[in-house]
């Protein structure tokens, strides 16, 4: 049957759908079936999409789940403690998310966290978030191991990053232009670094910017001209960390207070913990898992507290 | 007027259910872009983002001008590297190679095109960086080193697109020009490229397009720093690093210039293209 004659498409229209399978017609039954699950598969995948959005807003209040979210300086030790958690635990999940300070901080006050982790004080605006500080870190100023300068004064390193000081000869090195490493608009590394060392200075945007602390070591173990800050627990032997005003960036001189750049790491909820969420936060602050810190180049909280009492100011 | 067939309408409004999806898609980033990106663009001025010198984000300060400077300068050295050697290897294989030659070379500039473009930073990276470093000077991290490595990630754009057009231009073109005593260069330079000059400027925007495009590359070798660079040995940042570099910890109004960023770099590409088209427009009506 020609399928282009008159009175098959009035048939077709007289009998409709039905009359595709009746006819026999290959053609007509391939390119219906073809086109019928080309639209199923739209269907599908809208389906589906619509199926990822919900169960993405309904995952946090599952029961059994706790999210964390926040800071990427943290975040490689919370997900460490939420295993350690989780096979004291094995009915709990704990997810652990980065997305930074400020995206933590964001995520607890809307919900889509139970937890924020912040690498950096609260601003005047974020106040009303209840904070728990569960370990120190100090931050480390570095330059490359074959760098003869091994000492600054807070002041000189103010200077090198807000970019008046631009050659190593003026602080006793070698007659070469300084390179400046800095982290983002936004990281809390740079917010603790701005808060602590710069004050109202403006960094130099002569600066490079990097997105990580591993690429900020990276960086400055290749070029011997360099200098930027990053987490001490992350400081290696590829690079050194410079003294600050004559003292060596350890645990025991951040623990009395006497090298200066010092960070809380901080756990943010909205109301006061319950259950999971205060368990999971107990476990953090326990001995157990407060006497492994040391090892990983961070300062546990207690001892801190027990020196700042101590401390006249 | 021939009425479609049942099943045809049925094909008709699935494919058209296709390509409306396609369309919805991009209208539905442009208007998420605009309405992200405008309001804060309205409310520090038009005119401080767009010659504000200093981005600052925590200080309200939004000066997006080292960033466009940055991509355009970026891009301009990228098709600077990239076209020269692009249009030189196409020219070489098509009209200078034996044919098994090219047969050979073609797939392997082909190739350039499939390595992720996070291996060319780390290559760059790795070993161009400190090159630059040692033998010219400055942090390495160079408007230099980006342009080299986006010049290189646009060849395989650019050969391949110019391959194929000067390919199509008819042999009974060079034949005549032989013919009337040319040199094979001059049978080249005068009557193949010309012949040839839409596609070969379609290459070139195509490769231009992917240039100032790129992002992972660049923010892993251009040193991202947020100032008129001042050689091209000084750091720089382009419009997509910007949003790339600092799109993770970004919130309120910083990340809304995030966006604002992206609404610059937007309009900067459909006036390239505007202006590439209009070029390629024009020569071919010659």
């Amino acid at each position: 049957m020609n399928p282009e004659s008159k009175k098959y498409r009035e048939k077709c229209r007289q009998a409709g759908l039905q009359s595709f399978f009746r006819d026999g017609s290959i053609i007509f039954l391939k390119s219906g079936t073809r086109a019928g699950l080309l639209s199923l598969a739209i269907y599908l995948t809208l389906a589906f999409f619509c199926l990822l959005s919900f169960s993405a807003c309904e995952s946090t209040s599952r029961q059994n789940e706790i999210i964390i979210a926040g800071s990427t300086s943290i975040q490689p030790f919370a997900d460490e403690w939420a295993e350690l958690y989780m096979e004291k635990n094995s009915k709990v999940t704990i997810n652990v998310q980065g997305g930074g300070s400020s995206g933590g901080i964001m995520a607890v006050k809307e919900g889509t966290a139970h937890i924020g982790m912040s690498s950096r004080e609260l601003k005047e605006d974020e106040k009303d978030l209840i904070e728990i500080t569960v370990a120190y870190d100090g931050l480390a100023i570095i330059v490359h191991p074959a760098n003869p300068v091994d000492n600054l004064s807070l002041e000189q390193v103010r200077s090198i990053f807000a970019g008046e000081i631009t050659n190593w000869k003026v602080i006793n090195g070698s007659d070469k232009a300084i390179t400046v490493v800095v982290r983002e608009e936004g990281s809390g590394t740079r917010g603790a670094f701005q808060e602590m060392v710069m004050g109202p200075r403006r960094i130099s945007k002569k600066a490079i910017v990097e997105d990580s602390n591993g690429v900020v070591r990276e960086i400055v173990s290749r070029d011997r001209n360099s200098i930027g800050f990053i987490s001490l627990g992350l400081v290696d032997d590829r690079v050194k960390a410079i003294a600050l005003d004559g003292l060596k960036p350890s645990e025991e001189a951040i623990t009395q207070g006497h090298y200066r750049l010092r960070r809380p790491f901080l756990f943010l909820v909205r109301e006061e913990p319950q259950g999971l969420i205060k368990e999971f936060i107990d476990f953090v602050l326990s001995d157990d898992i407060q006497s492994m810190l040391p090892q990983e180049g961070l300062i546990p909280v207690k001892k801190i507290t027990a020196a700042k009492g101590s401390l006249t100011d | 007027m021939i009425r479609p067939k049942p099943n045809d309408r049925l094909i008709r409004l699935s494919l058209l259910t296709v390509a409306l999806t396609a369309i919805t898609v991009l209208a539905v980033i442009t208007i998420f872009i605009f309405e992200q990106g405008l309001p804060v663009m309205v409310k520090y001025g038009l005119k401080n983002f767009l010659f504000g010198q200093d981005w600052y984000p925590s200080e309200k300060s939004f000066g997006l001008l080292p960033m466009i400077v940055g991509s355009l300068l970026v891009t301009l050295g990228a098709l600077l590297i990239g076209v020269p050697l692009g249009l030189a290897s196409a020219i070489f294989l098509t009209e200078f190679s034996s044919r098994r030659l090219s047969r050979l070379l073609k797939p392997v500039f082909e190739l350039l095109a499939g390595i992720p473009s996070v291996v060319y930073g780390f290559l760059g990276l790795m070993f161009l960086v400190p090159f630059i470093r040692e033998n010219l000077g400055g942090p390495g991290l160079s408007v230099l080193a980006a342009s080299i490595i986006l010049g290189i990630m646009i060849l395989p754009t650019i050969i391949s697109i110019s391959i194929d057009s000067i390919r199509a231009v008819p042999d009974s073109y060079r034949e005549g020009s032989i013919a009337l005593g040319a040199t094979k260069w001059q049978t080249v330079r005068m009557v193949v490229l010309p012949a040839a000059r839409s596609g070969l400027v379609a290459g070139i925007i195509l490769g231009m397009g992917r240039a100032i495009g790129e992002t992972m590359a660049v923010i892993m070798v251009a040193g991202n720093a947020a100032d008129l660079p001042a050689s091209w040995l000084a750091p720089v940042r382009t419009l997509t690093s910007n949003i790339a570099l600092e799109m993770a910890y970004a919130s309120g109004e910083h990340r809304q210039a995030l966006f604002a960023t992206g609404v610059v770099l937007f309009v900067i590409i459909m006036i390239l293209n505007f202006l590439a088209n209009l070029a390629a427009r024009k020569q071919s009506g010659r």
